[in-house]
């Protein structure tokens, strides 16, 4: 198993190449450059301005250089400065990554605090009202655009009842309870929309699984309904589920851009909207180096967790 | 007079429902078996016979309904008991072991857990103990190494050491019955053998009845005390093994005889096979169900189905119309 990870780990390096040279060059397709940006801040600025600023900021040489340059520079754990703030682009995911980690990890307990019960009560209850409710939800929350329910949470509750979610960002080792007032928000519509997938595919999963003979086998043991879901059905229902939750961790993270963005939420997602806005190249790469390396370590927890769930991959 | 059976069926029916509406699979059947007693039912895929065995423990599943009979357990109408005390009979007095030792297994769960686990259920043993029962169990059923392979899981073993695995767990709680739904069907030859001689020695030590189901005359001869012949959702014949093989009476168990390869059959003979198909279930003749295939049919059979009468010896009972006043006679001769 150990082996496996180191491989695994291994082949991490090549895959985050060339998503890394697919960021860098699609970041400079994008119309209007950095420079431009900082010259329609200031009238007054001349050719000779534009020249010296592309020159301060290492921009002035070929595309494929500066790539180097800055891959270079990450294999040597420096990842840049961003080219608006003069701060480096290291420190600045050090300060927004675990606000977007909390963000997500709060947001996956809800959507399986959700999904897993009201998917396994689905399949049980098949084709009864209780069914029909829960994935007429799921489909809604399928269908629901999650800026879209955001704006309403955001707007409603306050002309309604003179209630608006707290926006004011408090560090979670400073006052936990603050923190959390304001996380849980845009981590319930986060975690809601997760939830829709991962429901329906529990629901079918459980439904295959309640099928199988090994379940007869069971019943005919004498166990209850409650144990024949717990120690029997779900850990072999939950299989295709793992794989789900990991497919969805990117959707997490394009999730987070939209909810950090709603809430004033002071993490990765805020600071890669912002970076991608002022075109600050190197923020943008870091951002998205964070981004692949923790979709890519998610999928191998990933597969690492079938060897708990399934013994047959275990023993191979 | 008989002491009353261990377990009674009587006028069971059973229909499922599928696309092509409600379809009877079960069309009154009544059987009886005695403490200790081991009794095949025997017919084709399709017969009812599975379906049988499991309305007893109520293991029909959603679609399958019982329309009427009674299955009284041991004085207990087990079709009218609570969810709960059903519960408490599987796997405890009732035990069922079935046809797939390799789905039968839950995949993920080691064989120890899923021996120990009715131990758990009914004797409310501590985990320790009842896997140290499910290791005593495991050498019972001469699984090599029983205590190490506690922690084994289902695809670390073959389908026979898993059918060995299915036998001890229905041992576990010393069951009353047991039934071994085509306990041998997904084996090899050679160890079908060995599985069937390893059940009714441990039956037999139990003192515990068996249903045996088995679409193989051949196993009905060596371990069964009384056999019962299903044919579409009936019961067409029932009598001790010995009598049924020596006088088969019913045109359809003599045709099964019939098609048995026989060791000293002529060589390069072709082996006598039952003509045409079974009838499908949701469009039953209105007479006998045998008719389309039954070399003796006559006017009779097309129009009225045959009942369960005596047939010659005490015990034998057939669904013939053929020759029924002879039959009859005979009966009545020995009174």
């Amino acid at each position: 198993m150990q082996a496996y990870i180191v491989r695994r780990l291994l082949a991490l390096a090549p895959t985050l190449f060339f998503a890394s040279l697919i960021v860098f060059i699609s970041m400079r397709l994008i119309p209007g450059d950095v420079i431009d940006l900082m010259l329609a801040q200031n009238d007054i600025a001349t050719g000779q301005d534009r020249a010296k600023i592309e020159a301060a900021l290492g921009l002035d040489q070929p595309v494929y250089l500066q790539y180097f340059r800055w891959i270079g520079g990450v294999l040597q754990g420096d990842l840049g400065v961003s080219l608006w703030r003069n701060v480096p682009v290291a420190d600045q995911l050090w300060a927004t990554l675990p606000i977007t980690f909390e963000l997500g990890f709060l947001a996956l307990i809800v959507a399986l605090t959700v999904a897993l019960p009201i998917g396994v009560y689905s399949a049980m209850r098949q084709d009864t009202a209780g069914d029909y409710v829960a994935r007429s939800f799921s489909l809604l929350m399928l269908a629901v655009p999650g800026f879209w329910l955001g704006t309403l949470v955001m707007v409603f509750p306050s002309v309604w009842w003179r209630w608006a979610p707290e926006l004011e960002y408090t560090p979670f080792f400073e006052d936990p309870l603050k923190n959390l007032a304001h996380m849980i928000v845009p981590a319930i519509l986060l975690g809601l929309s997760m939830s829709a997938v991962t429901m329906r595919m529990t629901r079918t999963m459980m439904l295959e699984v309640l099928r199988q003979d090994y379940i007869r086998t069971a019943r005919a043991k004498g166990v209850g309904e409650a144990l024949l879901v717990a120690r029997h059905a779900l850990r072999n229902g939950l299989i295709p589920v793992v794989t789900l939750i990991g497919l969805q961790a990117p959707l997490l993270i394009g999730g987070a851009v939209i909810f950090e963005q709603i809430f004033v939420v002071p993490g990765m997602g805020l600071l890669l909207l912002e970076a991608v806005f002022q075109r600050d190249y190197p923020v943008v790469s870091g951002v998205f180096l964070v981004v692949g390396v923790g979709v890519l370590l998610i999928n191998l927890a990933v597969d690492v967790s079938y060897g708990w769930l399934d013994p047959k991959v275990r023993h191979q | 007079m008989d002491p009353a059976p261990l377990l009674d069926i009587s006028g069971l029916c059973v229909s499922f429902r599928t696309d092509r509406g409600l379809v009877r699979a079960v069309q009154d059947v009544s059987l009886q078996v005695r403490a200790g007693e081991t009794l095949a039912i025997v017919g084709e895929s399709g017969s009812g016979k599975s379906v049988t065995a499991l309305s007893i423990l109520r293991l029909l599943g959603e679609a399958g309904r019982v329309d009427a009979g009674r299955i009284v357990f041991d004085g207990e109408d087990l079709l009218a008991l609570e969810d709960r005390a059903i519960r408490a009979i599987r796997g405890d007095r009732i035990a069922m072991i079935f046809q797939e030792p390799m789905s039968s297994l839950n995949p993920v769960l080691t064989i120890g857990m899923q021996v120990a686990e009715p131990i758990r259920l009914h004797r409310n043993a501590p985990w320790k103990d009842a896997y140290e029962r499910a290791g005593e169990l495991l050498e019972r059923v001469r699984i090599p190494d029983a205590a190490g392979r506690l922690g084994d899981y289902p695809h670390q073993l073959s389908g026979g050491m898993r059918q060995r695995v299915m036998i001890a767990m229905a041992l576990a709680c010393r069951p009353r019955l047991i039934i071994a739904d085509e306990p041998t069907t997904a084996l090899d030859v050679t160890v079908q053998a060995q599985i069937l001689e390893l059940l009714k020695e441990l039956t037999r030590q139990a003192n515990s009845a068996l249903i045996l189901i088995t679409h193989d005359l051949g196993v009905v001869a060596r371990y069964a005390d009384r056999v019962a012949v299903m044919y579409a959702g009936s019961i067409v014949e029932t009598a001790p093994a010995r009598a049924l093989y020596a006088a088969p009476a019913h045109p359809y168990t003599r045709g099964l005889m019939a098609s048995i390869p026989s060791i000293d059959g002529a060589i390069g003979a072709r082996l006598p096979t039952i003509d045409g198909q079974p009838p499908d279930l949701a469009r039953l003749p209105p007479g006998c169900a045998f008719a389309l295939r039954c070399p003796h049919v006559f006017e009779t059979c097309r129009a009225t189905p045959p009942a369960l009468m005596e047939a010659g010896t005490a015990g034998h009972l057939r669904a013939c119309h053929l020759d029924a006043d002879a039959a009859g006679a005979a009966v009545q001769e020995r009174t």
